[in-house]
């Protein structure tokens, strides 16, 4: 099992790297990855660029808490999490998530609780700018619901 | 003295992203929470919202928990990252 790779950083990430990264041990039967990015919509609104605060030290520990339970739940080997802070225009990619294990059910698994869980949990916060001005994004109860489902054995 | 940090638009709205509290006569985040929202209608506006978070240590945290002196406290909105 590798250690998981856990970065908050301003610049833009290489799928293809982090891919290759994770990818090249042959008892891995399945990789499964999920890109975020930046769209041109949100609750109807037109988006034109996004900008990103965390809480440096918290996002570390908490994206390392996240990555630790779905190995709890999971029999994983590759976890990285990448996600940018700062701000970034349509089309930019924002967080990365790789997944490795022997089976397609649980690198699908992880990957999308990983996701749940950074949604709801790791402190990020995201300020969108629109033509009509900026404004920070509210919580969406449907990912609250989403992180929940997995505890209460919904997933 | 306790470490304050604020995030997002709690910390827009305050116009600041720290304060130094003199911990004395805290004991709870829901203490701190209350004498910080007592300095002004501004402040007890933004730090009253039913949906404010606190972390104290780097750890999410509930209201009735235990600060003391040296801790580093944070409010903030929910979060929305990914």
């Amino acid at each position: 099992m590798q250690a998981n790779k856990i970065i908050v950083q301003t610049e833009d990430f290489d799928v293809a790297a982090e891919y290759a990264a994770i990818a090249n041990d042959n008892s891995d039967g399945a990789v499964v990855t999920f890109v975020g990015k930046v769209r041109d919509f949100n609750d109807g609104a037109e988006v034109t660029d996004l900008t990103l605060e965390h809480y440096p030290g918290m996002t570390e520990n908490v994206l390392q808490q996240i990555a630790v339970e779905a190995r709890e739940r999971w029999p994983l080997n590759c976890v990285t999490i990448i996600h940018r802070v700062g701000t970034m225009h349509l089309g930019e990619q924002i967080v990365f998530i790789g997944v490795t294990s022997a089976h397609r059910k649980a690198a699908f698994a992880a990957c999308e609780f990983l996701i749940d869980f950074l949604k709801t949990k790791a402190p990020f916060w995201k300020l969108e700018a629109s033509p009509d001005g900026r404004h920070w994004v509210d919580a969406r109860d449907s990912d609250e619901q989403a992180a929940k489902a997995w505890n209460n054995g919904d997933k | 003295m306790i470490n304050v940090l604020f995030f997002a638009q709690v910390r827009e709205l305050l116009g600041t992203a720290s304060v130094q509290v003199d911990s004395a006569e805290l004991t709870t985040a829901a203490e701190l929470r209350a004498l910080l929202a007592s300095q002004n209608d501004k402040w007890a506006q933004v730090l009253d919202s039913d949906k404010l978070l606190v972390a104290i240590n780097q750890t999410m945290s509930q209201w009735h928990a235990t600060i003391k002196d040296g801790d580093e406290v944070a409010f903030f909105p929910p979060v929305t990252g990914g």
